[in-house]
């Protein structure tokens, strides 16, 4: 009997060997004599325990990791293929409690089928909400994800519905629907495991979206810096074409709606929807001023919706099984899931798709299982190279929009880095301005000049000189920053500069003696 | 001579394909650099004139966007990831030994044209930092031995 074995193929395996991993299991698997048949499937998102090999058996999936290739010997001899014993049994996926406790509806088959077979798509509860959508009116779908309470799940939070509505009600022959798939922020990976693992959802999001308002084009601007991305939503575009999912008569409804992948090219401001818009349209990103605003006039001028990876990706499943299935997940006005991401100095790093409403403390630590060196966690940087630091104190901070505003910190793109006790927050001040530096557009004043200034008084003040003045002036230049920039670049690089000098004034050489003065 | 007229002619040929999508720069550029490995100075009144724009929008495009290069890489580019998850993890430590072992900075190229270095901000592979890409190969929990293991599996194979 045929054994199914899955190693996954998504880039963070990858980078962990994966692809060699597969290699050798089908060569020593021939060798042997045995019948299997290799699918790679997308990450489970545990990647400590990448690459993480899964065996199809009567009682589940079970899994074995993370593999070596000088395991793989061993692996056959303990006859994994029918879920024997070794050192590197997992057991059943599902019932690893980091997996188990998660409610995963945008990642809901991330993990569990051949991210570009549009057949494994469809048998896994692919294309429902798209086939619902096809038998509404424009503003009956807009009325589902409005009632939803989906926000930007790229870090601005803005409810999804409202901008969607925007453009629906205004008139334009041409109207487009962009994806935000620069996905920049340290920290974050779920848009890539999107996109890898499951770009048909994507499609499918995005091609509601234009159904939904009357958009016939569509963008997914996909940073550069993801080739392995590209190529899985290329070969799904092209599948979803031949099925009759893109094109100009979308499953025989007589609408039509076409995507095309773009490429950034390692410009992190083009996450800033303006400059991504003057990206597309094939100029130098810098950030336009708002308004107007996109959703009126956007790309090429015309109305256009700029939504994330993870936005459009849970349309899907809401216009599946309702904006109210959606919206009953969450805490206040945080409704809906979070793909959160546990990043950096942390021992079991992964995706972790959740309800809004879990701690950070929870987060770290029941499912983090705290740092990856031992030692004590110092600092955690939320939502990205713009999030501000949070110091132990803010650890029972609940993952909501509002609660997190209210520490003067954001929840961004729910990336969550880790840093143990040996990190210098003063260094890492520092490096937040040396990066809005090297990002800057250059566009406004503040931005363009404050970011070298503020490396240069940052620079000065770990010397040690004069700190008196120093310091002061670097909170005026912040301010500046917050309050005169265009956009998030230079109005967030405040965050976690000001939040690494508030809660870790000692790594600045402010000792309590100074602050008093 | 033959160098540079196939130059012209492979430039020729991709912005001539392209020029009518709409916002056809950046695709022309990305096509242009995976033919070439760069963007020749050359090439900009080619683009400039097919695409109505002036070399001075061209020349600004090209220089505004980090991958853009106009100068020709090694014959392998290293992508650094430096951002905060790598950092987080000793990225600096390797980062130093990297510079040290290929003995060039960021944005150069090794004297016998092997290896380029260039700064990542993110290869969203956070999950398994420190992290590094060469060409389409991604590589995650770098150290400085496993660093030296991959680029001498390199030297050897080329």
């Amino acid at each position: 009997m045929t054994v199914i074995v899955y190693v996954p193929n998504d880039s963070g395996a990858l980078a962990l060997g994966a692809g060699r991993i597969a290699a050798a299991i089908e060569k020593e698997a021939r060798q042997r004599g045995l019948d299997i048949k290799l699918v790679r499937n997308g990450s489970r998102g545990m990647f400590w325990l990448e690459p993480l090999v899964e065996v199809e058996i009567p009682e589940g999936r079970i899994g074995y990791g993370p593999v070596q290739l000088k395991d793989i010997p061993g692996l056959f001899d303990a006859d994994f293929l029918n879920g024997g014993a070794h050192a590197l049994k997992v057991g059943p996926i599902d019932e690893i409690p980091y997996f188990k406790k998660q409610q995963r509806l945008t990642f809901a088959r991330i993990g569990l089928t051949n991210p570009v077979s549009l057949e494994d798509y469809l048998s896994n509860d692919g294309y429902r909400g798209l086939n619902n959508a096809l038998a509404m009116s424009g503003a009956d779908i807009v009325k589902q994800v409005t009632d939803s309470g989906l926000r930007g799940r790229g870090g601005a939070a803005f409810p999804t519905g409202i901008k969607w509505n925007t453009v629906l009600n205004t008139p334009s022959e041409q109207k487009y629907i962009i994806c935000n798939a620069d996905e920049g922020d340290s920290g974050t990976f779920s848009d890539r495991m999107v996109m890898e693992d499951d770009p048909f959802v994507l499609i499918e999001g995005m091609t509601i979206a234009g159904i939904a308002v009357g958009a016939t084009q569509g963008y997914i601007y996909l940073r550069v810096e993801y080739p392995h991305a590209h190529r899985a939503l290329n070969t799904a575009i092209e599948k979803a074409y031949q099925a009759g999912y893109l094109g100009e008569d979308i499953q025989g409804s007589g609408k039509q709606f076409d995507l095309e992948v773009r490429l950034g090219a390692g410009a992190y401001v083009c996450g800033e929807e303006t400059s991504l818009m003057e990206s597309l349209e094939g100029k130098r990103g810098l950030v336009r001023f708002k308004p107007p605003l996109p959703a009126i006039s956007g790309l090429f001028g015309k109305p256009t919706i700029v939504n994330n990876v993870i936005s459009l990706a849970s349309v899907p499943i809401i216009l599946d099984k309702g904006g109210e299935y959606y919206r009953d997940f969450g805490m206040g006005r945080s409704r809906g899931t979070l793909p959160i991401q546990l990043a950096g100095n942390i021992k079991y790093p992964g995706l972790v798709e959740l309800a809004f409403g879990l701690t950070l403390r929870e987060l770290l630590y029941d499912y983090g299982g705290g740092s990856a060196s031992g030692r004590p966690i110092k600092a955690v940087q939320v939502g990205g190279p713009l999030g501000a630091y949070l110091p132990e104190s803010q650890f029972d901070t609940p993952l909501d929009y509002e609660a997190f505003a209210a520490i003067w910190a954001v929840v961004g793109h729910g990336g969550i880095v880790v840093f143990d006790d040996t990190v210098d927050m003063a260094e890492m001040a520092r490096y937040s301005m040396e990066f809005c530096a090297i990002e800057s557009c250059g566009k406004c004043t503040p931005c363009r000049i404050g970011s070298t200034r503020g490396e240069e008084v940052i620079k000065d003040i770990i010397a040690g000189r004069d700190l008196h003045k120093n310091i002061p002036l670097l909170r005026d230049l912040c301010d500046t920053l917050l309050n005169g920039s265009l956009c998030a670049l230079g109005g967030m690089t405040p965050y976690p500069v000001l939040s690494a000098l508030n809660h870790f004034p000692e790594d600045f050489g402010i000792t309590e003696q100074a602050s008093a003065a | 001579m033959t160098e540079t007229v196939s130059m012209f002619s492979i430039v020729k040929e991709i912005t001539s394909a392209l020029k009518d999508k709409p916002g056809a720069l950046l695709p022309i550029l990305h096509d242009i650099q995976n033919a070439l490995g760069y963007i020749p100075a050359d090439s900009i009144p080619i683009i400039a004139s097919e695409l109505r724009l002036s070399r001075a929008e061209v020349h600004g495009v090209i220089s505004f966007y980090h991958y853009f290069r106009e100068t020709p890489p090694g014959k392998q580019t290293i992508h650094l990831c430096r951002a905060e998850s790598c950092q987080a993890m000793g990225s600096k430590k390797l980062e130093e030994h990297v510079k040290d072992k290929l003995g060039i900075d960021y944005h150069e190229t090794t004297a016998d044209g092997r290896f380029s270095l260039e700064p990542a901000y993110c290869l969203g592979l956070c999950s398994c930092s420190p992290s590094m890409q060469i060409g389409e190969d991604v590589y995650g929990r770098v150290s400085n031995e496993s660093f030296d293991s991959i680029i001498n599996e390199m030297e050897t194979l080329s």
